[in-house]
């Protein structure tokens, strides 16, 4: 059905209208290099949506379609519903959406779609707050980051999504970071091949929404891993792995020193920051420790 | 053939297994449960081959039945009054997709106040989202449409989904004989669900519903309309069919008695049974009413409702749903549009509302009123007809007033 005007390497197209830097695009391309053309993508409105393209250009060379904010998940179960139907195991089916369309609007219809069991792979890209309708703060904004809609920086905690995947007990889902581009697509490869729904939730640096340099998108992913503030792990049939493991943590000052989004916090704010930030750390994977069925 | 008793949703249930839907994708709400709990039944004594998705809500019921025929499987889901207005945002992703679903809506109005009981206000709220909307006097029409409409759902001329509107107990919780087709005669006329011109296939891919500029939005969105121009004459060609092979014969709009009426009565689903009993007592007594039945609303069925009113010089139109803010209800309001190059006058007609019965003596009082005002006798008719006496008075609270 594509008419393919310029040959692109892999299944995403050379030319997209993503930021400078934008780390969603990356995983996009990251995405699309496990799941291969036997796929079919449900993208929400958001900026994933330069992929699913602008009137008669595409962005991706497998089929899909964009549906609406809050329904990625149930959109992925009709077509799941419909090759079973039709004896269809091969194809694989694929939920890509952001954090406002994940865990805000879109979570009522992930938490269906995981108790159901549904064999939909389901990729989260977390930059944190809604970037494409123009940085305002979502429920995984993190806390004192600033968006449009969270001025003075944000006074609630970031939601937790993986606990709430694993409350569904799923197959497989896993936090994952562009820090470690083998460690995503072995994270991807895994979620592609559970039996039933999956998960990978993608820290997703955003030069636009974080406001940093653009050459700095990976080094800053690496940084929030660094300091603590996103912990990589998987959860795999019941089981926890904890894959960053650290017994020191990088100053805080090397994560969010770099972005605007923390610009209006006093030194004694940040290093209170900072202090939150361990402690979760610390706190956090001592009871993944416990949760974890060995 | 056979005739079992069957109330509204279990026709509809029975339809759904006829037309070998393939995905079904469950949520209840009073009046519609009992068709997702037969479906359920079906599927798990193995009376259909079916995907049985139990979802968490009519959002997401809409959108797996969506996505499921856009990856090439007969989809059905069936919904009620606040599910439906849940459903919104997704009916039109169904229409502008040009996905064939056919739906039964059970009628029943939405809150506040809150009612379970029926009223047309839910599916009148949806009258613009593309969907084809028909609506049925009794619980075998409510079987006969949902097959047809899903001939006329798939055509190719059409690619459009339709909605199958049945009264809210009136229809849904009442038991009728009801002529039940064989399957076989089923399979003939219906025959097996393709995509047509949009799906969703890792063989030959294509992105469906992308953000689309205003230089061609327009022209899509004009596509649309020139499918439901299509529909009249599709429908009146599966009708033909149908008749042929089943023997029932249906309209897209019945005049009933109407050909020499001084005063008609323009209305739809399960009170047309009542309002023809009122034609013929009244016609007994010499008074010359008719009624003009509406089966299909959405698309606007124009020459039809023309030819059906014909020369009478007075028309009411009763609308089971409340056009609040509007001039009158919404079939007042097409109907008035309709004959607006005609010298009959057009009264509104709102009642019926909330579970609350059309009765004889309601629709005698509509003709007769009609006729008052035919004659001069009358210079306003009584819009909210079935109000009680005391409107203001009720649940009034006379704090911080």
């Amino acid at each position: 059905m594509y008419d393919i005007k310029h040959e692109a390497k892999g299944l995403v197209t050379h030319g997209n209208s993503a930021c400078a830097g934008c780390g969603l695009e990356l995983i996009m391309r990251k995405t699309m290099e496990v799941v291969g053309p036997d796929t079919i993508i449900v993208i929400p409105p958001g900026c994933a949506a330069m992929f699913s393209g602008f009137g008669k250009e595409g962005g991706l060379k497998i089929a899909g379609c964009q549906m609406n904010l809050e329904n990625t998940a149930a959109c992925a179960s009709g077509i799941r519903a419909a090759l079973n139907a039709q004896g269809n195991t091969h194809t694989t089916v694929l939920g890509f959406a952001g954090d406002g369309g994940t865990l805000d609007i879109g979570l009522q219809s992930l938490s269906g779609m995981f108790e159901r069991g549904d064999r939909v792979m389901y990729v989260c890209y977390d930059n944190e707050a809604y970037m494409n309708t123009g940085v305002q703060g979502s429920s995984a904004t993190p806390a004192s980051a600033s968006t449009t809609t969270t001025p003075g920086g944000k006074t609630s905690q970031k939601k937790d999504l993986m606990m709430i995947a694993m409350a569904h007990r799923i197959p497989y889902a896993a936090t994952a970071s562009l820090q470690n581009l083998n460690d995503l697509k072995k994270k991807l490869e895994k979620a592609k091949n559970a039996n039933g729904p999956s998960l990978v939730h993608v820290h997703t640096p955003c030069p636009t929404g974080w406001r940093f340099n653009p050459a700095l998108s990976i080094e800053l992913a690496r940084a929030a891993v660094r300091t603590g503030a996103w912990i990589l792990y998987e959860y795999e049939n019941g089981k926890i792995t904890i894959n960053n493991k650290l017994t020191e943590l990088a100053e805080i000052d090397t994560y969010i020193g770099k972005q605007g989004r923390f610009k209006h916090l006093n030194a004694e704010q940040k290093t209170e920051l900072g202090k939150q930030i361990k402690d979760n750390y610390f706190t956090y994977t001592s009871m993944l420790e416990r949760m974890s069925i060995h | 053939m056979a005739y079992v008793m069957l109330d509204g949703n279990m026709a509809a249930a029975e339809a759904i297994k006829l037309a070998r839907v393939k995905v079904i994708s469950a949520y209840p709400i009073t009046p519609q449960s009992s068709v997702p709990e037969m479906l359920a039944d079906f599927v798990n004594e193995g009376k259909m081959d079916a995907q049985y998705v139990r979802v968490e809500s009519e959002h997401s019921a809409l959108s797996v039945a969506t996505t499921a025929a856009m990856a090439g499987s007969r989809a059905a889901t069936a919904t009620a009054s606040n599910g439906l207005a849940l459903m919104h945002e997704v009916l039109g992703m169904t229409a502008g997709n040009r996905v064939p679903i056919v739906m039964p809506v059970v009628n029943r109005g939405i809150a506040a106040p809150w009612t379970l009981w029926c009223e047309h206000g839910d599916s009148m709220c949806e009258r613009d989202m593309g969907w084809l909307q028909f609506y049925s006097q009794n619980v075998q029409e409510i079987l006969d449409l949902i097959l047809m409409a899903y001939r006329v759902c798939e055509d190719a001329r059409v690619l459009l989904p339709a909605m199958v509107c049945l009264d809210g107990f009136f229809l849904s919780h009442s038991m009728q004989k009801v002529d039940v087709p064989d399957q076989t005669l089923v399979d003939e006329f219906i025959g097996e669900f393709k995509n047509k011109n949009t799906y969703l296939d890792p063989n030959d891919p294509m992105f469906l519903c992308d953000l689309t500029g205003n230089e061609e939005y327009t022209e899509m969105r004009y596509q649309q309309k020139v499918a439901l121009d299509a529909v009249p004459k599709v429908v009146e060609e599966v009708f033909a069919e149908f008749n042929k092979k089943f023997g029932r014969s249906y309209k897209i709009v019945e005049g009933y008695q109407t050909e020499d009426a001084d005063a008609v009565l323009v209305a739809l689903g399960s009170m047309c049974g009542t309002a023809k009993y009122v034609v013929n007592k009244m016609r007994k007594e010499g008074k010359k009413v008719g009624l003009v039945k509406v089966t299909m609303f959405r698309p606007f069925p124009l020459s039809h409702i023309k030819k059906a009113i014909g020369n009478a010089p007075v028309v009411g139109v009763f609308d089971r749903s409340t056009g609040l803010g509007s001039l009158g209800g919404p079939v007042w309001n097409e109907v008035a549009a309709a004959m607006r190059r005609s010298n009959c006058e057009i009264y509104p007609y709102i009642g019926g509302i909330g579970g609350r019965d059309v009765t004889v003596e309601n629709l005698e009082g509509i003709f007769n009123e009609l006729l008052d005002l035919k004659d001069g006798k009358k210079a306003e008719n009584t819009t909210w007809f079935d109000l009680k006496g005391n409107p203001m008075e009720i649940r009034q609270v006379y704090q911080n007033v």
